[in-house]
């Protein structure tokens, strides 16, 4: 069988043979199993970047029955939007491995097995083109990660995992409600009963008022997952509570199934309503919302996990905008957003993780004068703030930029307000950055500190990289994106070109 | 295979299932008589249960395989794949029962093993009621399941609330008795008749659903089964019932009784009421009202058995949602009876291995740090409450999603979206076990050396948990099961039937009014 045949089930099935292997083995074994199941994973992954055709479309599908007798089918494929998802996914999980190998302390097999059956889920997500098979990705995540922070998490762990769980839960049923009603309402149009992506694509138009609600349901599920402000309130709790891995998987993977369910379903599905005025007033000012609010409130955070968790509602604030400006700029920037932080917010993650492993505290006070002690580590700060800020030569520039050059377009008023969130992103993450690396060395307990490991340089050096990567030579990353792109706004707009300005 | 039921080899032939219950049951009896003071003796009989229970299944599955059925109307038994399927559900939950209690009868020495006889009499009696054809043997399969189960929750007489348990669930089941015998009377008084097929012809054809007789009837049916299936507000006494009852029998209750009682109103609602009157609109209600009423209630209990018990209510409210579906949602009730079945029946042995004299004291906060010390146990725990909660990978989300298929394609969206929401609230009550057993901390280093399960138990356990997780990725077996079953279940087609010619029909069909 060639590699396109088997890569993308090989992909979702290795990980969970890798979470048995796990249990076959003795338990100090554990995380060395991860590793290497996670590398491989990454290694059979990373072909994938160079056999992708960016204009053919859907590709490397497989599409086998499952329950033939409600039409469900096991059908996988990857376009220019899954790729770039399913990459940062295996690329992020082998660093969250090595990057807990010395945060997790206990119940270590649990740990692993757990965060490779996360795997298998949110990759699941990215490559499902069945509504059913996606559901089922779509929770059986939820639950990994719900005992990933209830039992590996901090002193409010419980809560966190809970009200996780609650707001996903919420919104996800109430999906599970909506693809049953466009499955019914495709069947009762063409008489076959069939969850297929590109079936239900074909057949969900001219679904009348039902559309609206159909739209809200999506809508819900994903803005809660993004997440969108207001519904945003569960993210800090879930962030800070979490291990340094959660919160690196949670940042960087995540929160990116929610704008790619709007990318992949709530937009195509429902154009119409999607770019009803109306609705397209109402996001856009969410999405500002988010991006000033979050940063503003991040610049008040004494913690510096909560920081960052609050400059991921900025983040993906600009993602929302990128989408729903719908220009290729916009959405090529989203995209590209959506990978830049990944790997900047994965990186701050992890360096907050590396700061609490030494000084068993995350408060930014307790810290100063960090550079002239551990001087690598602060470096490696520095580079991941100034990529989360966006300065030009790193990642964050280049995806934001676009942002706001295509937004502008079409909606310039918030392409304008937007573009303060940068100014605010730099009034957070430069002060807290003060305050860490600067500022006179007063306390005892900072002046041992060790610089970072060779295990830990492992873990940064690939992200650090990234970053300058992405920032100096997105071309690679654009090109690949710029198929897929077109064809969401060509798939979006022409039954909109009146309803658009 | 096809019977003529007014020919009484045939007639023999359709009630083989029953007629040898009924002897096996006897003779079980007889043992018991003759040996009933050791453990040993205890065993015997519970073998001789299991035996029993296996025979009568081969029975079913004989009439089954030889595809039987009615020639014409089915006349107080019906011979249909819905029966056959239910019988095995029955029979299924009672054998399930029978292997989680050997352990929980010595433990708890409850030396008397009348016990079996009586569960094997409750299972007769579900059996009539399943497959009843007819109000009055109906009526009959339910006293005799109701009595047998009315001693059985009062089995261990030494406890002050099992004797509360079993009083109560006697005055509200004569209760519920009396109604649904009232009504049974006055659908009679309006019919002539007590064969469910008869009754739906005189709907369909002569306009009987507009007699005010009649409707009375159908209301106080349904507030009989609402007793009988714990739907509020119909629900008061199935907690404190379910509290004080030995924990297998409240296993059983959750699952067979219930199963019974909703078998017999489902064949009710789509052989006899069509789509007459308004009994959509009254279903709906309760189902409205059972949802969210066991949902609340439950997310405030803290005793691990009486949350159960309140989800078992809520259960019902899902499973209304598939009664007012009709006919496509039959195929949804049996998928879901199944899935729900296996999980209820292995959360309650978890529980009975659990606690030592008297379960009802396990608080959710008493299984804090299980996972360490029973890391097995808590999985299996884990996984029946998340099939519960109706996650995917687990059959309970496959029953979930069946019904919501039902519901919605009927229509019934308000329905399926109070489904959905209560299924996010329970997520409140059946989460915090999982986080108990795996995020807080052992109280004591001792605290749960106390459970343990012997190898029967285990493997059982081990048994229902894979069949959750299989149903709950390949359905499709159980799902075929389902569906030629539920359709075998359907109106007597009006013209089949010599019937008392019907007078010229005055009233129009009233058909949708309750859509």
């Amino acid at each position: 069988m060639t590699y396109d045949a088997w890569i993308l089930p090989a992909l979702l099935v290795w990980p969970l043979m890798g979470a048995a292997l796990l249990y076959l083995a003795p338990a100090s074994r554990s995380k060395v199993l991860a590793l290497v199941v996670s590398v491989i994973e990454f290694g059979i992954s990373v072909p994938l970047w160079w056999r992708f055709a960016p204009a053919a479309g859907m590709q490397f599908a497989v599409d086998w029955a499952w329950i033939p007798a409600w039409g469900i089918r096991f059908h996988l494929g990857l376009d220019g939007i899954s790729l770039f998802m399913v990459l940062l996914t295996t690329f992020l999980v082998p660093l969250s491995v090595l990057g807990s190998w010395t945060y997790i302390t206990k119940r270590e097999r649990g740990f692993y097995a757990l965060l490779l059956v996360l795997t298998t889920g949110m990759l699941g997500v990215f490559v499902s083109l069945d509504l059913f098979l996606f559901y089922v990705m779509w929770e059986v995540m939820l639950i990994p990660m719900y005992f990933i922070i209830g039992i590996w998490g901090g002193d409010n762990r419980i809560y966190a995992a809970i009200k996780f769980f609650i707001y996903t839960f919420l919104g996800s049923l109430l999906m599970l409600v909506a693809i049953l009603g466009l499955y019914l309402h495709a069947a009762k149009a063409t008489g076959t009963y069939s969850f297929d992506y590109d079936f239900l694509l074909a057949n969900g138009t001219h679904l009348g008022p039902a559309a609206f609600w159909f739209f809200a349901a999506f809508f819900l599920a994903f803005a809660i997952k993004v997440p969108m402000f207001p519904l945003h309130t569960w993210l800090p709790d879930a962030h800070v509570e979490a291990p340094t891995a959660g919160s690196v998987i949670l940042a960087g993977v995540l929160l990116k199934m929610g704008t790619y369910g709007f990318l992949r379903f709530a937009l195509p599905f429902f154009p119409q309503v999607a770019m009803n005025p109306t609705i397209v007033a109402v996001v856009v000012t969410l999405s500002v919302i988010g991006i000033i609010y979050g940063g503003l409130v991040a610049m008040v955070q004494p913690d510096f996990k909560k920081l960052v968790a609050y400059s991921s509602v900025a983040h993906l604030g600009f993602v929302m905008l990128g989408i729903w400006a719908l220009t290729l700029q916009s959405v090529q920037g989203a995209l590209l957003v959506m990978i830049n932080h990944g790997i900047s917010t994965g990186a701050l993650f992890f360096l907050a993780g590396m700061l609490y492993e030494r000084r068993h505290t995350r408060l930014l006070d307790a810290f100063g004068g960090l550079a002239r002690v551990v001087p690598l580590l602060a470096a490696a700060l520095t580079i991941a703030s100034l990529s989360s800020v966006g300065l030009p030569g790193t990642n964050g520039f280049i995806g934001e930029f676009l942002i706001l050059i295509g937004a502008f377009k079409t909606y310039p008023v918030a392409a304008i307000i937007s573009t303060t969130g940068v100014i605010v992103a730099a009034m957070y993450l430069l002060p807290a950055l003060q305050k860490i690396i600067y500022n006179p060395l007063t306390k005892a307990e900072n002046q041992k500190l060790l610089d970072l490991s060779p295990r830990e340089l492992i873990v940064l050096v690939p992200l650090l990289a990234a970053i300058v990567w992405i920032g100096v030579y997105p071309r690679p990353f654009l090109s690949r994106m710029e198929p897929a792109a077109q064809h969401l706004i060509d798939t979006v707009r022409p039954q909109t070109t009146t309803a658009v300005r | 295979m096809t019977l003529d039921l007014s020919n009484y080899a045939d007639l023999m032939r359709a009630l083989s299932p029953e007629s040898l219950l009924t002897i096996l049951a006897m003779l079980v009896l007889v043992i018991v008589a003759w040996r009933h003071r050791t453990v040993t003796d205890l065993r015997i009989a519970g073998w001789a249960t299991l035996v029993s229970l296996g025979a009568t299944a081969a029975v079913v599955w004989w009439l089954w395989w030889n595809t039987a059925s009615v020639e014409g109307i089915a006349q107080m038994i019906a011979v249909d794949d819905f029966r056959f399927v239910t019988d095995w559900i029955f029979l299924g939950a009672a054998a399930l029962t029978v292997l989680f209690s050997f352990r929980y009868l010595e433990r708890e020495q409850l030396l008397a093993p009348e016990y079996y006889p009586l569960l094997l009499f409750a299972v007769l009696g579900m059996m009539l009621i399943g497959g009843g054809e007819d109000l009055m043997v109906i009526f009959l399969g339910l006293e005799l399941m109701s009595i047998s189960v009315y001693v059985l929750a009062g089995f261990n007489r030494r406890s002050p609330r099992a004797a509360e348990a079993a009083l109560k669930y006697f005055l509200l089941g004569a209760f519920a008795s009396a109604f649904l015998l009232y009504g049974i009377a006055l659908i009679y008084g309006a019919t002539g008749t007590t064969n469910l097929s008869f009754i739906g012809v005189q709907v369909q054809t002569l306009g009987v659903a507009h007699m005010p007789l009649f409707l009375i009837g159908v209301g106080l049916l349904l507030v009989g089964f609402g007793f009988k299936v714990a739907a509020v507000p119909f629900h008061m006494w199935a907690p404190d019932v379910y509290d004080g009852a030995p924990t297998p029998i409240t296993g059983f209750m959750a699952t067979g009784v219930k199963a019974a009682a909703f078998a017999a109103l489902f064949r009710v609602v789509i052989e006899s009421l069509g789509d007459a009157g308004g009994w959509h609109l009254i279903i709906s209600g309760l189902a409205v009202a059972t949802m969210i009423g066991g949902n609340l209630i439950a997310l405030a209990q803290r005793s691990v058995k009486r949350m159960l018990a309140y989800s078992s209510v809520a259960h019902a409210g899902y499973l209304l949602v598939a009664v007012v579906s009709g006919s496509s949602g039959s195929a949804a009730f049996i998928f879901y009876l199944v899935a729900y079945g296996i999980t209820t029946i292995a959360a309650f042995a978890l529980l009975a291995a659990k606690g030592k004299g008297g379960e009802s004291d396990v608080r959710i906060d008493d299984l804090s740090g299980l996972s360490t010390s029973r890391p097995w146990l808590s999985l299996a725990l884990t996984v029946a409450m998340l099939s519960l909660l109706g996650f995917p990978g687990t059959a309970g989300f496959m029953g979930k999603w069946y019904i919501l298929v039902a519901a919605l394609s009927q229509g019934h969206t308000g329905l399926a979206i109070v489904l959905v929401l209560t299924s996010v609230a329970s997520a409140g009550y059946y989460l915090p076990v999982v986080m108990a057993m795996y995020m807080k901390p052992a109280t004591h280093a001792e605290a749960h050396t106390s459970m343990v399960l012997d190898g029967l138990g285990r493997a059982t356990l081990a048994v229902a948990v894979a069949a959750i997780l299989w149903f709950g990725v390949a359905p499709d077996r159980l799902f075929d099961l389902s569906r030629t079953s539920g359709a075998s279940l359907h109106a007597a087609p009006a013209m089949a039937l010599d019937a008392p010619a019907p007078a010229p029909a005055t009233a129009a069909p009233e058909a949708t009014t309750a859509r």
